[in-house]
């Protein structure tokens, strides 16, 4: 592995070799002192183009706890605000030595981009509407960990799918490693080719709860109302919100996931958010130790 | 007097041609000149003519101008191009279009047509002054927004109506603007897994349809642009076969290549040099435009030649812009996805890249067969050979090729402008 772009890159070995590797990795989160050696030396550039604190953090903390160099790059303020381009932010990070460069960025394919003019490993922390191949990682860790088990998983994601690059990452790396994903939304937040993925489609998301072993909800932003995705927040909620009622539907060892933020009383109830089938605060949890064991086995190498 | 030995004009048998005074005087065997041109092997076509340039200038000589522009179409066989009029200042008066029609003749490497643009400052909201266009020195008879879609039905009524009166044509640019607002890639399969906002086939059919019916119901011409979906060539042969005056166009990128050219390249994934408008379809409209240009439902190839400096394509895709380079290799790609698959002859190349486009553009003195009394508008070229195509190696002043890493059959070996040779050799003159 030299990047981490998409999650359609990685073998079933390799992502169940990520997913070992955080295990290990885990036990170290638990001590009292949390750091390891690994990376010293090594330089990880957080490169934000779009605002993001939560997975910047993530990243900064799980390069911190291998003792690399962080520096930290936003968008905002910088020369990027000037007019710099892409091509030349990615030359000056170069010119600085960037083992690694992990990239958030509001434009598809900005990470592929990045990569044919930087010589370290670019991880994708998040392009358009494209992929997050992290986040997808450290929800396959946590379902996991909650259930035992991949294979043969029944995993729903429920929500904005056309624009979501969280459903995208998890439906390639969910079904490389074995799990069946239904994804539910209003036929207009689906993409058109949608029926060619490797999972399965639901209008539906009464008809698929009882059958789920792990549900995901997705944000939904208000502005898609206004482009006439769907006609109100009331009305979404009331078809595609996960709620008391629905809630309820579900089996008693099925769990409920959310990559955050989160709008309550939208896509997902507040009791629902914080009771305890709910991952949504350990999968904060495991990103970073997902994400320490990404950059350890892109630049921890002897090689490097 | 020249002469040119040998050649096999539209792939017949080899022939020689005796030029004299800019016109064809003889042709036959064993002819003598001043100046002899061997064309053994090559087949000689009447001088293409591309109803579709960007030349930039004036306003963008950063990314082409007159002089680089038909230096290219020379290089690419043409002799005659119509340059688009979305420049800066917009194409839209007798003034603008006179400019870029003088720097036209001033290079003299092809004719220059100017096209004027249909709404003044091409924003769709009042039409220019077609008339004084079609009046002043540069005889404008095509008039199109290209890059943007003349989309209020009233508007483009009344600018196909009132063309009429001198013969004109109106240019559509399909393209409904609110179903492709931040439309990125065509809309399928690979713009939903790359991320990519759509760019709906309906977009453009829906428009087509609409354009076709206005165009029967006021009797007018229409031409439709660069036709990329197979919807779209349904309409045209349906509006073909009512007797309706409408004609269409196809770039040979829509030819050749699909939009999977956006997630597997020799250039990489998200590589905006595939990225265009219309954007790349699928291989099932890429087969359906072979087919109509093949049946004559779509008259003629287009290059939609569209130069951009490398900082516009050196970028993320959604940042960069739209267009890609097509002059210099036109007649290798519409070789490829025309002659190598049976699909066209060589006649048949000559009437869809001359013939027909300067019938619709009223080119009186383009588009003749090769014979005695025609103008020596004549290219000859080398089907023989096939070449890795150098990006580096083009006379445009842009690079934006989207063919870097294929190899392409042919190569035009000389061009002559009314008996003029611009490129001999291979080379410009």
């Amino acid at each position: 592995m030299k990047h981490l772009i998409s999650a359609g890159d990685l073998s079933r070995d390799e992502a169940l070799l990520i997913l070992d590797t955080a295990e290990e990795l885990a036990r170290v989160s638990e001590r009292s002192i949390k750091k390891l050696p690994t990376l010293r030396g090594r330089t990880v550039v957080n490169l934000f183009f779009e605002d993001s604190t939560r997975t910047r953090i993530s990243f900064e903390a799980a390069a911190k706890r291998l003792s690399a160099d962080v520096i930290n790059f936003s968008a905002k303020g910088s020369s990027v605000s000037k007019g710099e381009s892409l091509k030349d932010t990615a030359l000056t990070l170069e010119a600085m030595g960037a083992d690694a460069v992990v990239i958030r960025h509001g434009a598809s394919g900005a990470p592929h981009r990045l990569a044919n003019w930087v010589r370290g490993s670019v991880l994708n922390a998040g392009d358009g509407t494209h992929e997050h191949p992290t986040q997808a990682l450290l929800d396959a860790f946590s379902m996991r960990q909650r259930l035992g088990r991949l294979d043969g998983l029944k995993v729903a994601i429920v929500g904005d799918i056309l624009h979501s690059r969280v459903a995208r990452s998890n439906v390639l790396l969910l079904s490389t490693l074995g799990a069946e994903v239904t994804l539910v939304a209003p036929p207009t937040l689906l993409p058109v080719s949608v029926e060619r993925w490797p999972c399965q489609v639901s209008y539906d998301l009464d008809a698929v709860l009882p059958k789920a072993d792990v549900v995901m909800m997705l944000r939904v932003q208000l502005e898609r109302m206004n482009a006439a995705y769907f006609p109100s927040a009331r009305e979404y909620s009331r078809r595609y919100g996960l709620d008391r009622d629905r809630f309820a539907k579900l089996h008693d060892d099925a769990i409920v996931m959310h990559p955050g933020p989160m709008n309550r009383g939208m896509e997902i109830s507040a009791e629902v958010a914080d009771s305890p089938r709910s991952t949504i605060v350990e999968q904060v949890g495991n990103g970073v130790t997902v994400r320490m064991a990404a950059l350890y086995l892109l630049i921890g190498g002897e090689n490097q | 007097m020249i002469v040119i030995r040998n050649a096999r004009i539209l792939g017949g048998e080899p022939r020689d041609i005796l030029i004299a005074n800019g016109l064809i005087s003889e042709i036959g065997a064993g002819l003598g000149g001043d100046t002899v041109i061997e064309a053994d092997g090559l087949i000689a076509l009447p001088g293409l003519v591309d109803l579709h340039t960007h030349l930039r200038e004036p306003g963008r000589e950063d990314a082409e101008t007159v002089e680089t522009g038909t230096r290219a179409a020379a290089m690419g066989g043409f002799t005659a191009v119509h340059a688009m009029a979305n420049t800066s200042p917009v194409a839209d008066t007798a003034g603008v279009v006179e400019q870029v029609w003088r720097r036209g003749q001033e290079a003299g490497h092809c004719d220059v047509h100017p096209v004027g643009a249909v709404t003044s400052g091409l924003e769709g909201k009042h039409l220019a002054e077609l008339g004084a266009m079609a009046d002043s020195q540069a005889r404008v008879r095509v008039f199109s927004d290209d890059g943007k879609c003349v989309s209020d039905a009233v508007l483009m009524r009344r600018a196909l109506e009132y063309v009429k009166a001198f013969d004109g044509v109106v240019a559509q640019h399909a393209q409904e603007p609110r179903l492709t607002e931040g439309a990125q890639l065509n809309e399928g399969e690979v713009s939903g897994r790359l991320g990519l906002t759509g760019w709906p086939a309906v977009a453009e059919e829906a428009i087509i349809a609409r354009d076709c019916l206005l165009a029967a119901h006021v009797g007018s011409r229409l031409h439709v642009c660069h036709v990329s979906t197979a919807g779209s060539v349904e309409i045209i042969r349906w509006a073909k076969s009512k007797g309706w005056n409408v004609t269409a166009e196809v770039t040979p990128h829509h030819l050749l290549l699909t939009d999977s050219c956006a997630e597997a390249s020799p250039v990489g994934p998200y590589n905006p040099i595939y990225k265009v408008n219309p954007p790349l379809r699928t291989q099932e409209d890429v087969t359906a435009l072979r087919e109509a240009l093949a049946d004559g439902t779509i008259d003629c190839v287009a290059t939609d030649h569209a130069p951009h400096p490398v900082e516009d394509k050196e970028t993320e895709w959604a940042a960069a812009a739209m267009g890609m380079i097509g002059l210099e290799t036109a007649l290798s790609v519409v070789q490829e996805a025309m002659v190598e698959t049976g699909l066209l002859d060589w006649a048949g190349v000559a009437d869809r890249m001359s013939v027909r486009p300067a019938r619709i553009g009223r080119l009186a003195g383009q588009g003749l067969p090769l014979e005695p009394g025609s103008p020596a508008n004549i290219t000859l070229y080398d089907p023989a050979v096939r070449t890795p195509v150098d990006p580096t190696a083009m006379v445009s002043r842009s690079r934006n090729t989207p063919y870097e890493g294929l190899t392409l059959p042919g190569r035009v070996v000389a061009t002559l402008l009314r008996g003029r040779p611009t490129v001999l050799d291979g080379k410009l003159v």
